[in-house]
């Protein structure tokens, strides 16, 4: 790890600032993926700004009927909270198959977010990377590409964003609310906040620097039937090879309408709102929009009649209840 | 780090003398407020460490897990992968398992940590410490104080009604079973895998039946 100085920021807008001051200056929340990626000198910032105790951990009712969560809180914490269970399901599961329980008491909702991608050669320092060395090359492309992503891809880089938590995020509509050092705040729907690699794959999302997460929003509660379903190479404690998050409304054994958001298959959670149009027909249906425009290599190819088998299998799940 | 090797054998020698004058003044509980060994330019950092209140000067670098095993010669907390993915250095920080590799001991100013040597002592052993023993929950014993130390996290967590990915029913109390439990320790690798006595050890004490 590189040497780096450190300092626990007492406010949102002093950590903001504090990260602005300095150059080379970063967040750091649970610290569990930045300083797995220190270690490894993927990351090598000079200064941390530690926001561990800005008291931003609670979880608020909102005006709309909504809930407010705060940047701090720890994955296992929002997974087990009642209302979230009880009205966000789909958040719970999608938590709940991230990491391990131990990873899960330590990172944050914030953090979770703003994870960066598991792609092999990010993490291989030897090989060239558009995302770890802006314009060095990619090395996925025409490497090994069994993780890759088969949508929105480009041709400087197509990995995939590793989080389950923000698949539940995208299918619920949440809003990322932000303090930028200059004090402004703004909100971001969730569907802004990840970007597709482009040409510029080191910037994974729109915030800009200093920017601090500070909460995230749930619209009031949607009902229907909530499913999370991870496929992945092992039973736990894995990342998902495709995931798919979902909130189903039924009429008897019927599913009239449904919400669906893919992970494992793109640099951001994947949702394609004209997909949902089709739920009433059926799995195939809506396969076929969600995965128009696919592009695969030989080793992800199997991504697509996945997605199709998962598909299938989350509406029949939903359609028990 | 290594580059710095002067530094830490330094820091190393005047932590073993501290702990060992006051190993044979009676046990660690006589460390109190001790200042383990100064270095760095960071403010110091204070640990409550299986209950004695510590001051460590240490390089921003030190993860918590380092902290204990180089600095505090806390050494039953194990290193496997150093990256999250094994649950050796599992330990309970304000009484919550984490992995103490992936975070970093200046981080914890102030915190309460319980490690495997503050859990129970070989004259008093804690109930699961007891039973890993009594049922063989291990062979090589590497994974083992992780193991101990994530079970103790897992049965808070139950009883706290802290969900699981294999839970059904999301709004009903949390029952434990074998799934269940396996499920919540899948953050801990045995390279002998020793899973079955491990499930069965941490089943006595939890007290269901299998
Ligand atoms: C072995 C292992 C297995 C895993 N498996 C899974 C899995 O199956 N599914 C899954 O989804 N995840 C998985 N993870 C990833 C885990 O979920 C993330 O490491 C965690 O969510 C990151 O949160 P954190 O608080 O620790 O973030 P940190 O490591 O502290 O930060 C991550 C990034 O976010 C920035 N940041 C943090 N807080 C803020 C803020 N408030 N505002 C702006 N920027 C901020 C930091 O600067 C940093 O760049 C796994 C991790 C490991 C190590
Ligand atoms: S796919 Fe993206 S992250 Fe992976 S090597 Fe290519 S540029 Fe880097
Ligand atoms: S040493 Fe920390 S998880 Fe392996
Ligand atoms: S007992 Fe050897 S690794 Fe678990």
């Amino acid at each position: 790890m590189r040497a780096f100085t450190y300092e626990r920021a007492t406010s949102p807008a002093d950590a903001a600032e504090a990260v602005v001051r300095k150059p080379g200056a970063k967040f750091i929340a649970g610290g569990t993926n930045l300083l797995d990626l220190m270690k490894l000198q993927i990351e090598t910032p000079t200064h941390l700004v530690d926001v561990n105790r800005l008291g931003l951990d609670a979880i608020e009712p909102t005006p709309e009927g909504g809930l407010r969560i705060g940047a701090l809180v720890r994955n296992t914490d929002l997974a087990s909270d009642a209302r979230v269970r009880k009205d966000y399901a789909v958040l719970s599961r999608a938590l709940l198959s991230g990491a391990s329980g131990q990873l899960r008491n330590k990172a944050t909702t914030a953090g979770n977010l703003l994870q960066r991608t598991r792609c092999p050669y990010f993490y291989e320092t030897a090989l060239p990377c558009n995302k770890r060395a802006p314009g060095s090359g990619c090395a996925a492309i025409g490497g090994l590409t069994r993780n890759h992503a088969v949508l929105g891809a480009s041709d400087a880089c197509i990995a995939t964003h590793p989080s389950d938590m923000a698949v539940a995020m995208r299918v619920l509509d949440a809003t990322i609310e932000t303090v930028s050092p200059d004090g402004t705040r703004r909100a971001i729907p969730i569907a802004d906040l990840h970007r597709l690699p482009g040409n510029e794959p080191q910037n994974d999302t729109t915030l800009s620097m200093g920017e601090l997460i500070v909460s995230v929003t749930l619209p009031r509660p949607i009902g229907g039937v909530h499913v999370y379903r991870k496929v992945r190479d092992r039973a736990s404690y894995a990342f998902a090879t495709v995931s798919i998050a979902a909130v189903l409304v039924f009429d008897r054994d019927r599913v009239v309408r449904g919400r669906l958001a893919f992970g494992g298959v793109a640099h951001k959670p994947w949702r394609v709102e004209a997909a949902e149009a089709e739920v009433g027909r059926g799995a195939e249906a809506v396969a076929e929009v969600v995965l128009s425009g696919a592009t695969t290599t030989e080793h992800n190819a199997f991504k697509l009649p996945l997605v199709r088998r998962t598909l299938a299998a989350t509406m029949t799940d939903a359609a028990k209840g | 780090m290594s580059s710095n090797v002067g530094r830490r054998t330094f820091l190393k020698t005047t932590a073993a003398a501290v702990l060992a004058a006051t190993e044979s003044g009676s046990n660690l509980q006589a460390v109190n407020a001790q200042t383990i060994a100064k270095a760095s330019s960071a403010a110091p950092t204070r640990l409550t460490v299986n209950g004695n209140d510590l001051t460590v000067d240490l390089d921003s670098r030190t993860t918590l897990l380092d902290a204990l095993r180089e600095h505090l010669q806390l050494t039953g907390t194990k290193k496997g992968c150093d990256q999250g993915q094994c649950g050796a250095c599992t330990v309970l920080v304000e009484g919550r398992r984490i992995n103490s590799c992936l975070t970093l001991a200046v981080m914890h100013d102030g915190q309460a940590i319980t490690t495997i040597e503050g859990l129970g002592t070989p004259d008093k052993l804690h109930p699961l410490q007891r039973a890993f023993v009594a049922h063989d929950g291990f062979q090589c014993g590497y994974c083992t104080p992780g193991q101990i130390m994530s079970a103790a996290g897992v049965l808070d967590e139950v009883s706290r009604g802290v969900p699981s990915h294999v839970t059904r029913d999301l709004t009903a109390a949390v029952r434990l079973n074998d799934t269940e439990l396996r499920e919540r320790m899948s953050g801990n690798i045995c390279r002998c895998a020793a899973y079955p006595n491990i499930v069965a050890a941490i089943r006595d004490v939890a007290g269901y039946r299998a």
